[in-house]
């Protein structure tokens, strides 16, 4: 693995989040947050449950609204108004336990929302075109590394690292530029870890940026080119990962300033 | 040995492995226990009456079960679609009215127009009740059920309408060649109801949605369209179903098709469609209409009263869930 410094990419930020506010009632939930996001780079979003991340990401993929700020996807302005829309620029967000249908094959859930159907009688009736699919879906998880016995297993008889893989699959298979994860690792087996790890690694190569979010911090410095942590809406550090350790990270989570670790026992 | 020595590439080798592993693994050999069970059944009240396999029993198993079994797609789809349909019956007697005085007052092709558009009508109401509303289905149905029993009676006065065009009687009486006519149309709706199940995007969906409504969502299915789309459709049939019962019954009535709610959701799980988690399918309640309709008539035949039956009925669906859930449990 090969961490290359944000300075031999593009000068062309892929996005671009600047004072992004965003309330709730009256719980400011986004309080002015930045968030630069380079082309082929995997970015660690960190922070306190409640910190912002969330409402973060479903401002980048159109879910929430800003109040404020604005977002530039390859340095243009975009207003998102759903996720549809945000897809449509290439941005992809894998949720947390939401990403397939238990109940649907592989091949259903890769093309669930875009399938591919031929005609059968014209103007009428139209047919899924499910060798097309099946053989789209082969090529993707051959590209991606993905080894599954049958495409035309359903979700559920497959493990979750598997099933992560095929989420992560499924948000790439349509020319995804940007990706973002929500705690993809989080209810997988040890060994199981390092695969879709891989696979993050892999979506870099090939020129797709990644937005990882996870509470395993350990993931983050596996993977990660740059780490940015979220405190109460505001962005309150965001360093390439080897300027800056584990211990530094934890302590900009909860907010305490370096030797100041009393904060932490108070609970802030 | 090499796999060429079979004439087969390894790309085909493995897509043909892939194809049997994945048979394999998910097909719901519940139903192969099923045909069993039907077979089972028919062999011992052959035994125990031999009039069991005269054909005007099997022609009479038919036309009764046809009915139920046009009813039972409809409430399928919507179980696959992660719903359910209480009203099933109420609305198939209110319908059995509307269409009735339709058809008194304006001729047979007008009441029959009337008679499906009715049920499509209700059907798309319980789906927007559910889709758009967010009522629980088990609400939006009990509602329907009160409210379509209600109607059917103020209609009717709670009389039978008897003043049905003579022609009417062909679609519960006739036959196409030999096979009787409410037959050939559940064969039909049976036909088409699978093939758009498996074939399309708006079966796709509908399976998408009962597995997982926020997966779907979040895939961009247009989730609240495709329940009210399901939930329509579903009502067209039950309309069909209305007007077919109608005319065997030679009268339309308020009380027509009662009980038919529980004998659709019964054909659907005894079949293999699991309430609430998109599995299962229109093949699965075949099976289950058949397994039903020989079971009803096998017990007619050694004079096993109806009463008694409804209580088999209520043990065998408590049955059937129990199994499915022990199959599920992890």
């Amino acid at each position: 693995m090969s961490i290359s410094p944000p300075e031999t990419k593009s000068t062309q930020p892929r996005i671009e989040m600047r004072g992004i506010e965003k309330a709730f009632g009256a719980i400011r939930a986004l309080r002015g947050a930045n968030l630069t996001l380079w082309p082929s780079e995997v970015l660690g979003l960190v922070g306190d449950n409640a910190a912002g991340k969330s409402t973060l990401m479903k401002t980048l993929t159109g879910v929430h609204q800003p109040d404020a700020g604005e977002i530039l996807v390859d340095g243009k302005r975009v207003v998102l108004n759903s996720p549809r829309e945000s897809r449509s620029l290439g941005i992809e967000m894998i949720y947390q336990n939401l990403a397939l249908a238990q109940n649907l094959d592989v091949v259903a859930n890769v093309f669930l929302g875009r399938e591919v159907t031929r005609t059968v009688i014209p103007g009428l009736v139209r047919q899924l075109d499910e060798r097309r699919m099946e053989r789209e879906t082969r090529k993707l998880l051959n590209r991606l590394r993905i080894n599954i016995d049958s495409v035309r297993t359903n979700v559920e008889q497959m493990s979750g690292g598997q099933q992560q893989a095929i989420a992560i699959a499924r948000a790439v298979a349509f020319q995804a530029r940007v990706v973002i994860m929500d705690e993809p690792t989080a209810s997988l087996a040890v060994k199981e870890v390092g695969k879709v790890l891989d696979l993050i690694r892999q979506l870099r190569e090939g020129g797709v940026s990644v937005i990882l979010i996870s509470h395993r911090l350990q993931d983050i410095f596996t993977v990660c080119d740059r780490v940015m942590v979220l405190r109460s809406g505001e962005c309150v550090a965001e360093r390439p990962i080897g300027d800056i350790s584990m211990d530094e990270t934890v302590k900009y989570i909860v907010g305490a300033e370096a030797g100041n670790l009393s904060a932490i026992a108070g609970g802030r | 040995m090499t796999l060429e020595t079979f004439g087969l590439s390894r790309t085909k080798y493995i897509q043909l492995r892939e194809g049997l592993g994945a048979w394999a693994l998910n097909r719901n050999w519940s139903s192969l226990g099923l045909i069993a069970v039907i077979l089972g059944l028919a062999i011992f009240f052959s035994l125990l009456n031999p009039n069991f396999y005269s054909e005007t029993n099997l022609r009479n198993i038919s036309r009764q079960t046809a009915i139920l079994g046009i009813a039972a797609c409809g409430q399928t789809m919507v179980i696959l679609s992660g719903g359910f349909d209480l009203s099933v019956g109420m609305v198939i007697g209110l319908i059995s009215v509307v269409g009735s005085l339709a058809m008194a007052e304006y001729g047979l092709w007008f009441g029959l127009l009337v008679g499906l558009l009715a049920g499509a009508m209700t059907g798309g109401v319980n789906g927007l009740l559910v889709a758009k509303a967010g009522l629980p289905p088990f609400v939006a149905t009990l509602a329907m059920f009160s409210a379509a029993r209600g109607l059917a009676l103020i209609l009717s006065g709670g009389l039978p309408i008897t003043d049905l065009p003579p022609e009417f009687t062909y679609l519960g009486a006739g036959q196409i060649f030999t096979l009787p006519v409410p037959a050939v149309i559940a064969g039909l709706v049976f036909f088409f109801s699978w093939l758009l199940m498996k074939k399309t995007r708006f079966g796709r969906y509908t399976y998408a949605i009962g597995g997982n409504e926020e997966a779907a969502n979040y895939a961009g299915v247009p989730v609240a369209r495709y329940k009210i789309l399901v939930w329509g459709l579903h009502g067209l049939l039950v309309g069909l179903a209305a007007v077919v019962l109608t005319s065997r019954a030679v009268s339309g009535h308020a009380t027509l098709g009662e009980g038919m709610e529980l004998e659709t959701i019964a054909a659907t799980v005894i079949g293999g469609t699991a309430l609430g988690r998109g599995r299962g399918g229109i093949f699965n309640t075949f099976l289950g209409v058949v397994a039903m309709g020989i079971l009803t008539n096998g017990l007619n035949l050694i004079n096993v009263s109806t009463y008694y039956q409804m209580v088999a009925i209520g043990v065998i669906i408590a049955g059937a869930v129990y199994v499915d859930q022990l199959r599920f449990r992890r």
